[in-house]
């Protein structure tokens, strides 16, 4: 059995900085495995210790940089990875769903796996839409935000869990090959480990190109543009509280007083 | 003039509140272009949803009688369907989590631009501009997108609710769902949780967020609990870790909270956790970043480090705290 994971290396924001027309400077970001991925590259991992003969195969859109957080999902057990990049995708500003999902069929459809697993939504631009775009694409069946699963391989079909709102999980049996979007939660990614980090450096990374995947460089091209990026007005009216952690302490204990929840 | 279609969200025989937050933006796109707004309701008790979403600015009501709940493949089928019996040019569905479930593949089948979550929306002149949220809240952006068709999921609680009684058709639609096509099955519902306390009766809610740091300091936010009297919560990130049982977590995916004080404890405020507690009488947050969204819907805020405030708190109280 084959499990592909699709993982984005994304960037997070440092508290203080700036924004430079529509993007944030360089300068201010962190890049790291998005978190809703990590959960997926677990669930793929925990599968092939569970399983005989389980490939779990790592798939990734990004530039040469991404590789070193692409190695943390081999270290934890991932058996290789793939990176797609094209010199199309270095001028493209926003990589949507569409062109995202479009890439991706493209390895599903070289790699054939039995499951495809993909974060719920990466950290960064919060589309949440990719797994399921990819889904549709390639005909295979899905199901999204889900925080169980459990595979039947006989009888080809994962019995998962997915996470509504409010406390309620919905119970589904969804027909393999899939694509499930896993929402944190779902289990508890390792650490790598020493011997992981080392193994990893010695496993495979594939670059593929448009052209080796049979692509066309328009598929880079986006129908949606940021014209416009700040950060948002504080609406906030909050009474702040402060002086030193005493001080901001004593005040903060008055204030539970005069509400009545703490006795006096 | 381009028609407008949205499709109701709903779950154990009730229309869920984005249904007529959809109908609001559905609206607002329609008078911009002039269109007609078309909802639509797939599954469930049909009649009593689309009568239910017959208010005003609804030019006509379709409904799809189709199985008792969600299910994506009947929803994607129905949804493509009735677009293109309506001639809708735009779609507009909930960012909820069953939007999650079918709104991406319904872009993707009718091969138009989609833009999710999107927390406000103008249309001019043929173009779309929408206000989405990147890295965490941190930044807002304006997204465009040109030429036409597109399909928008929107944020729930963004947009007020459509009102007052309208005079819209309601009729069945003519769409005929391929049963083949329906390749996964609900097979039942779980509330999860349950367990010792129900944090939703709590008057005071010390909840504890990320800023935590490590398990062995939840130590310290006990020893508050203790001290005050409080009922310990945490947003979802405490709860992926283990640290605390399920039933304990607030927001979208948890429970939601309304007690008389809400004491937010390292927890930066992600829209997903603010749905479940932005309805406390009075919330207090703790966050050493200033710019935190917390701070957005906070009545009291301290800026600090919550490792020196809360031990002076649990003094204050005549408590003892912790060395973590």
């Amino acid at each position: 059995m084959k499990v592909l994971v699709t993982v984005k290396e994304v960037a997070a924001v440092e508290d203080d900085f700036e924004i430079a027309g529509t993007e944030i400077d360089d300068t201010y970001l962190e890049y790291d495995l998005n978190e809703w991925d990590d959960y997926a590259v677990e669930e793929g991992v925990q599968l092939s210790e569970a399983g005989d003969d389980v490939e779990v195969v790592t798939v990734t859109i990004g530039p040469e940089r991404a590789e070193e957080t692409i190695r943390m999902a081999l270290a934890k057990g991932a058996d290789r990875a793939i990176r797609v990049w094209d010199d199309a995708l270095e001028d493209a500003e926003l990589l949507d769903v569409e062109s995202k999902s479009k890439i991706l069929s493209a390895v599903v459809e070289a790699e054939d796996p039995d499951l495809v697993l993909s974060g719920v939504q990466a950290s960064d631009d919060s589309f949440g839409g990719t797994g399921v775009a990819l889904a549709d694409e390639v005909g295979f069946e899905w199901a999204a935000v889900v925080n169980s699963l459990d595979l039947d391989v006989d009888e080809q079909v994962a019995h998962v869990r997915r996470e509504l709102e409010g406390g309620v999980e919905e119970l589904a049996d969804v027909e393999t090959p899939a694509v499930l979007t896993i929402q944190t939660g779902i289990n508890e990614p390792r650490y790598a480990s020493l011997r992981g980090i080392r193994q990893a450096q010695s496993k495979e990374i594939d670059p593929q190109s448009f052209d080796d995947l049979g692509l066309d460089a328009a598929v880079a091209d986006s129908a949606l543009e940021i014209t416009d990026m700040y950060e948002p007005e504080s609406e906030s009216d909050a009474q702040f509280l402060d002086g030193s952690a005493e001080e901001q302490a004593g005040e903060l204990a008055g204030v539970l007083r005069d509400l009545g929840v703490v006795g006096q | 003039m381009s028609n407008v279609l949205v499709v109701a969200d709903h779950r154990r025989g009730e229309l869920r509140d984005v249904s007529f937050e959809l109908l609001t933006a559905g609206r607002q796109v329609a008078d911009a272009t002039g269109g007609d707004l078309h909802a639509a309701v797939v599954s469930g008790d049909v009649e009593e949803f689309g009568d239910q979403l017959n208010r005003e600015g609804v030019d006509a009501v379709h409904t799809v009688a189709n199985g008792e709940e969600f299910n994506h493949d009947v929803y994607v089928q129905a949804t493509e369907a009735l677009a293109a019996d309506v001639d809708a040019e735009f779609i507009v569905l909930p960012n909820s989590v069953n939007g999650l479930d079918y709104a991406p593949a319904v872009a993707n089948r009718l091969d138009r631009p989609y833009v999710s979550d999107v927390i406000d929306a103008a249309y001019d002149g043929g173009v779309l501009e929408a206000t989405r949220e990147m890295y965490g809240s941190k930044v807002e952006t304006t997204v465009e997108v040109a030429d036409g068709p597109f399909v928008v999921s929107i944020r729930p609680g963004e947009w007020p609710a459509a009102e007052g009684v309208g005079d819209a058709s309601v009729e069945a639609a003519d769409v005929d769902i391929d049963d083949s096509q329906v390749r996964s099955t609900v097979t039942g519902f779980e509330e999860v949780g349950g367990g010792d306390v129900d944090i939703a009766d709590a008057e005071f809610l010390v909840s504890i967020g990320r800023g935590i740091e490590e398990e062995e300091n939840l130590e310290l936010i006990e020893a508050l609990v203790e001290a005050t009297g409080a009922t310990m919560s945490s947003s979802r990130p405490i709860v992926d870790n283990g640290w605390l049982p399920k039933n304990r977590q607030v927001g979208q995916s948890g429970k939601q909270v309304t007690p008389k004080v809400y004491l937010a404890i390292g927890i930066s405020g992600a829209v997903q956790h603010v749905a479940g507690m932005k309805n406390a009488e009075t919330i207090i947050a703790i966050n050493t970043d200033p710019n935190a969204p917390i701070f957005d819907i906070a009545d009291y805020g301290i800026v600090g480090d919550l490792f020196d405030v809360v031990p002076a708190l649990i003094e204050e109280f005549g408590g003892d705290a912790p060395n973590v």
